[in-house]
């Protein structure tokens, strides 16, 4: 293994968690089935979280990882609650996207 | 070292986040869910947040994960979605602008401000190095709960909300009974 | 004790108001004739008052005949400050002197002359109600107080001419009058803005203050003197404006008595008095327009009169040509005479119309003059009073009306020769229509059985005098008609009462005519006028009484000259494409903009609404396009 002399620096990071951001975002945008969508936020959190680290880490600072570790308590109430919506509304129709809950259509 | 892991992480995540936006089957989209957890786990590491790391494995890739998995099981697997129509004109249009437009702006601001980030902090301590095994853990706790101990007890009833609620919320509703 | 009354000066105009009030609520139970009681007891009320404070301002040195007795603030808004406020000077209590000593003659009159009315309380109401407002107008500190008084007296008119108002004619002559007086209106009320915001005040003393010192200038002051003359020319029906003066004859004759021969028409001639420091500081060509407008109306309406068949429409003429008159001496400095003709015209107008309404009454309500004739057997009273009216305004030494007029006379003469020929022809024509209907009236033979049966008159049909509480009335009102000229004699200083009484209002714009030719020589002037006068008699009973020369009433005198038709095609061609043209720039433009304002965004949300489609990915899109955006501005604001 070559030892290369570039240590991957802060930027690196932060640039790919904006990458990450950035295909949670899409995948927003262009999914339909409701879990797939929530897959996509999850990515979107786990950008988040991976910034709070780097920068944490660069600031010498240990407040980035304690609020990662808060943020990930928030994000797994989040999926529950979320997960308990999607079942109690796709249990009685079956085959449907996101697309098909327009009820507040004004 | 820490090149290589950088490198291997970023494949992980990258190939598991395409592979989420782009599988029809949302199985396989959760699989590729995990691949991405596992590899923002490794760059914790890197990043010397051993507890973070751990707990980002036990309860993302190995809770959240699974819950959505029962979902889909329990919704039925056979539900594929059809990558190949959109129904809502324009709207990958947008997307790809969106997309594009963030990323663009990301970069700029991570550059510009690349250089005022300064140092203010007191350090982290690291398990890697030195002689205390939980320096880690024992930071961080004193963090959580000392400075955030409000925050934390909050959570803690977040959490209780949380599950009551869905309990209530998809309970199957019976005849006669709310 | 004298004091007391002019520290409460109030009472003279809330005394009628108090009437009208009452009769307003008890009018029905107290019906004939105790209704017409209270409201004339309380003018009279007001007369004695008004004579007190007389009295109180005679006994004051002249400087200090000034008194502004305050009753509440008003209008206290920024820096408009208005109270309701009368003065007591020597023009406002000399009009308001004979506005309730006359308005208590005819009220008692009334008491007669509508006897056997249905709606005799409410005619009392309205009476009482002008007496009021016309008090408060002449009373008024302040433009705004004098305002309300216009307002009301403008009011009151369309109320009484229409009384009758089943009669389809009364309720038009009303609108008329209302919708004509409008007009005039309107210049009054620009005027008053005009005022305010140069002098900053309403009231009189400080216009006229400011007029004096000249901080007025003379371009205002030449627009504000112009649109009160609009105005004047509205209520007192001066030519453009005058046709409504005529029409109003449909109401009964005290109205007409009261309202359009002694008081309302004679604000015109009093605002402009009052306001005349302001008119003296004008550029000289604006009383020459007033002056020019007077004579002009004067001649036009003397022309008139000599063809009116009916008699209370002579009388209508003539007080538009009198009134015309004023307006000449106001136009040639002379305002002492104007206001002395204004109350010598007061006295024999209203003789005159309360003598002819004995007569329409006596002859049970027939007005044409042809259907009468040799009334003088059966009406004495009548008959003699009205015959010292007719040489009072004939002019007629040594009647009342004589001296007024001969006082204008003079003025004008010094003012401009022109005008003064005018002023000769109308008073020739004056003396040459009166003379006509006192012996239509009065004299020849009498007529009135011819068109007895026409009438439904069933038998013998003999017209009756008056009962003693109309000729009372006419009685004193002829005593005035021969002595008052008393006032204001052109003999010496000594005799010259009116004009020191008024010194301390219009003397500084009183013009000055001591050193002219005019006045070295005003003795012949007078002779002139006492020819003119007797020419105009002796022609007219040549014609009339002797039928030695054929009578000239052409056509067109008795049209008006054509005047109301012009005026109605003019309204009804031009005036209605106007009025036309602005109620659809009302209907588009006005109404336009506020409904296209509400159609527009109606549109707009229309459009805007299409974006809530329902589906959340939509939402989303907005959302992370939102993002975008603040992001954009965050990072391109710190890369700049």
């Amino acid at each position: 293994m070559n030892a290369l002399v570039v240590v991957p620096t802060t930027t690196w990071y932060l640039l790919l968690s904006a990458v990450l951001f950035t295909i949670g975002t899409v995948g927003v945008l262009v999914r339909r089935n409701p879990l797939v969508m929530f897959m996509c936020i999850e990515l979107m959190l786990n950008a988040v979280n991976l910034t709070f680290v780097t920068l944490g880490r660069r600031l010498n600072d240990i407040d980035g990882q304690a609020i990662v570790f808060f943020v990930l308590v928030v994000a797994a109430a989040e999926v529950v609650v979320g997960l308990g919506i999607i079942v109690a509304i796709m249990r009685r129709r079956s085959g449907i996207t996101v697309d098909d809950l327009a009820e507040l259509k004004g | 070292m820490e090149l290589f892991v950088f490198v291997c992480a970023t494949v992980m995540i990258i190939v598991g986040a395409l592979g989420v936006v782009l599988r029809k089957h949302p199985v396989h989209a959760a699989l590729s869910l995990v691949l991405t957890l596992f590899g923002i786990a490794v760059l914790f590491v890197a990043q010397h947040a051993e507890f973070l790391a751990a707990v980002q494995v036990i309860v993302y890739a190995g809770a959240i994960v699974v819950l959505f998995l029962f979902v889909i099981m329990l919704l039925g697997v056979d539900q594929v979605e059809n990558l190949k129509t959109e129904p809502l004109a324009g709207q990958r249009w947008v997307a790809g602008v969106v997309g594009v437009c963030l990323l663009g702006l990301l970069g700029a601001a991570i550059y510009t401000g690349a250089d005022s980030v300064i140092s203010r902090g007191e350090g982290i301590a690291s398990n890697v190095a030195g002689d205390n095994p939980d320096a880690n853990i024992q930071q961080l706790a004193t963090s959580i709960f000392s400075d955030y101990v409000v925050a934390f007890e909050v959570t803690s009833i977040l959490l209780v909300v949380a599950v009551v609620g869905t309990v209530l919320l998809s309970r199957r509703r019976t005849a006669g009974k709310p | 004790m004298t004091g007391f009354f002019i520290d409460h000066l109030w009472l003279v105009p809330v005394l009628p108001l108090f009437g009208a009030l009452a009769i307003m609520v008890l009018g029905r139970r107290l019906g004939e004739p105790k209704a017409g009681w209270l409201a004339s007891l309380m003018t009279i009320g007001s007369f004695l008052i008004t004579v007190a404070v007389f009295f109180n301002l005679l006994s004051r040195p002249a400087e200090d005949r000034h008194q502004v007795v305050t009753m509440f603030k008003w209008l206290p808004v920024g820096s408009l400050q208005v109270d309701m406020a009368l003065l007591a000077d020597p023009l406002s209590i000399t009009m308001a002197l004979f506005i309730t000593g006359i308005g208590s003659l005819i009220h008692l009159y009334a008491i007669g002359y509508m006897h056997g009315d249905p709606k005799f309380p409410k005619f009392f109401l309205y009476l009482n109600l002008f007496v009021f407002s016309m008090l408060m107008l002449v009373l008024g500190e302040n433009l705004l107080v004098t305002f309300l008084g216009w307002e009301g007296v403008g009011a009151c008119s369309y109320f009484l001419i229409s009384f009758w108002h089943t009669r389809d004619s009364a309720a038009v002559a009303g609108k008329k009058a209302f919708v004509t007086n409008r007009i005039g209106d309107f210049g009054v009320m620009t005027a008053m803005f005009l005022a305010f915001s140069a002098a900053g005040t309403l009231s009189y003393d400080g216009i006229n203050e400011a007029a004096h010192s000249g901080s007025l200038a003379q371009v205002t002051a030449t627009a504000i003197a112009m649109l009160l003359f609009v105005g004047a020319c509205g209520k007192s029906a001066q030519l453009p404006l005058y046709l409504w003066l005529p029409d109003a004859m449909e109401g009964p004759t005290p109205v007409s008595a009261l309202i359009h021969a002694a008081t309302m028409v004679t604000s015109g001639v009093f605002l402009m008095t009052r306001m005349s420091p302001v008119l003296h500081i004008s550029y000289t060509w604006a009383p020459m327009v007033i002056a020019c407008i007077g004579a002009a109306t004067a001649l036009y309406a003397a022309t008139v009169a000599v063809a009116q068949n009916d008699i209370k429409k002579v009388l209508a003429y003539s007080t538009v040509s009198q009134l015309g008159f004023m307006f000449l001496a106001i136009g040639s400095g002379a305002y002492v005479a104007a206001i002395f003709h204004m109350i010598t015209h007061a006295f024999f107008k209203a003789l005159l119309f309360l003598g002819s309404g004995s007569v329409i009454h006596g002859m049970h309500h027939e007005q044409d003059m042809r259907r009468m004739g040799a009334l003088r057997k059966v009406m004495p009273v009548t008959a003699i009073t009205f015959i010292v009216g007719w040489l009072a305004i004939a002019g007629v030494p040594p009647f009342a009306g004589f001296w007024s007029k001969d006082e204008i006379l003079l003025y004008v003469y010094a003012n401009n020769r022109g005008l003064y020929v005018v002023g000769v022809i109308t008073a020739l024509l004056t003396a040459y229509y009166m003379t006509r209907q006192v012996i239509m009236v009065f004299y020849g033979e009498a007529k009135w059985n011819d068109h007895a049966a026409e009438n439904g008159a069933h038998g013998d049909f003999t017209p009756h005098e008056s009962p003693r509480i109309m000729l009372m009335p006419l009685v004193v009102l002829a005593g005035l008609a021969m002595v008052g000229g008393a006032l204001q004699l052109p003999f010496s200083k000594k005799t010259a009462f009116l004009e020191h009484w008024l010194a301390p209002v219009v003397e500084e714009s009183e013009a000055h005519i001591k050193e002219t030719w005019a006045y070295q020589n005003k003795y012949l002037l007078l002779g002139v006028a006492v020819v003119v006068a007797v020419l105009g008699i002796v022609a007219a009973f040549a014609v009339y009484a002797k039928h030695k020369v054929k009578a000239i009433e052409p056509k067109i005198l008795e049209q008006a000259w054509n005047y109301d038709a012009t005026a109605a095609r003019l309204v009804s061609g031009p005036g209605n494409a106007l009025f036309n043209g602005v109620a659809w720039v009302d209907a588009h433009v006005v109404d336009g903009a506020v409904n296209g304002t509400a159609t527009i965004v109606r549109a707009v949300a229309g459009q805007v609404r299409k974006s809530q489609n329902g589906f959340v990915r939509a939402y989303a899109a907005i959302i992370a396009v939102g993002v975008v955006v603040l992001l954009a501005w965050f990072v391109l604001r710190g890369l700049i």
